[in-house]
């Protein structure tokens, strides 16, 4: 009964970086948008390339290819404004992508402990196998402070 | 019947200055700012000082019984390098921000609280952002240019008393206040 129901199909937009496509649960999805100005000052989050405007709101721009694909993409064709959660609070976040977007039905299978932290499944769709991300574990929050913190603390108590 | 939705109130202004510094726009609440005064107008006023590791801070100046700390902005921001022509004294603060101009002097409707995803030291900087004219502005928190330790840094590095320079009681220096200026741009 239990795996039946894991494989239920979902709603999932396929988005593209470079080459490579990576897919996003829908429901994690507000809106996808046109590329608008980036909005730039001073801070030290290394994601994070700066701000848009959206309807009145401020959302910060993360740029994501760095992690998923090993470097920085330039061309960029929408930003897909997903919403990070934060413990009870949710805030979006912009990801910018190069190629169109797809909304697709799809049966996601686990994660096995080999995947990375931003894996939240895997599913297959056109003969590709694709990664399902966890928006939660690939952009920057204070989860990011508290991992540095203890980082920093292992490495101060090492002899 | 469901009671009506409280009407919104009106929108609370806040009054604030734009500044620049190396190209690069910020605002402060003019309530924050007890006063603007040249850097030539403080020169003479000031001395040295060297905190180890802390760049941003060079020079002091004694006001009556505190110390104020000079922050180079560009610095602190780790901006290209400016030599500042404008010195805010931050009202409640050991702080002197050292700034390059003044763009304007405005108000704000609204303050959106950093986005979440800045979790390094901007946090500290920053009350929030600001949209205005259709760019975005972050809005700086006057106790964010020196923290606890850095004050500690800086107290330890103090000169000795008889090489403080007194201030002269603003003479000769061209000293405005915020309200002042306001009138006058």
């Amino acid at each position: 009964m239990r795996v039946s129901a894991e494989l239920e199909p979902q709603s999932f937009v396929l988005l593209r970086l470079g080459e490579r496509r990576f897919a996003v649960a829908a429901n994690q999805i507000a809106e996808l948008v046109a590329p608008s100005r980036v909005f730039r000052f001073p801070h030290r989050t290394e994601k994070i390339e700066g701000v848009i405007l959206r309807r009145g709101r401020i959302v910060p721009v993360c740029d994501v290819a760095e992690t998923l694909v090993g470097k920085r993409l330039h061309t960029r064709r929408f930003y897909l404004i997903a919403v990070r959660r934060y413990g009870k609070q949710a805030e979006w976040v912009a990801l910018p992508v190069t190629g169109e977007c797809e909304l697709i039905n799809a049966e996601m299978s686990g994660t096995s402990a080999s995947d990375a932290p931003h894996v939240a499944g895997w599913l297959s769709h056109d003969g590709d196998v694709i990664e399902v991300l966890n928006i939660d574990a690939l952009t920057p929050g204070p989860d990011e402070i508290r991992a540095e913190a203890v980082t920093m603390g292992t490495r101060e108590a090492r002899p | 019947m469901p009671p009506a939705p409280a009407k919104p109130g009106p929108a609370r202004e806040e009054q604030i200055i734009l500044f620049r510094i190396s190209g690069q726009h910020f605002a402060v609440s003019s309530a924050s700012v007890q006063e603007v005064r040249s850097v030539d107008s403080m020169s003479g006023l000031t001395a040295e000082i060297t905190a180890p590791g802390l760049r941003k801070v060079r020079h002091v100046v004694q006001r009556g019984d505190r110390s104020l700390f000079i922050v180079n902005g560009a610095a602190h921001f780790g901006l290209a390098p400016s030599p500042g022509a404008l010195i805010f004294v931050l009202r409640k603060t050991r702080t002197a921000l050292l700034v390059d101009g003044i763009e304007k002097m405005t108000s704000m409707t609204r303050l959106q609280a950093l986005p979440l995803s800045f979790c390094h030291e901007e946090r500290r900087w920053y009350r929030g952002l600001t949209a205005l004219d259709q760019t975005v502005v972050p809005v700086v928190q006057p106790e964010g240019f020196l923290s606890a330790d850095e004050l500690a840094l800086l107290d330890a590095a103090m000169p000795p008393p008889p090489e403080r320079v007194a201030e002269n009681g603003g003479q000769n220096a061209v000293e405005n206040d915020v309200e002042g200026m306001e009138s006058a741009t």
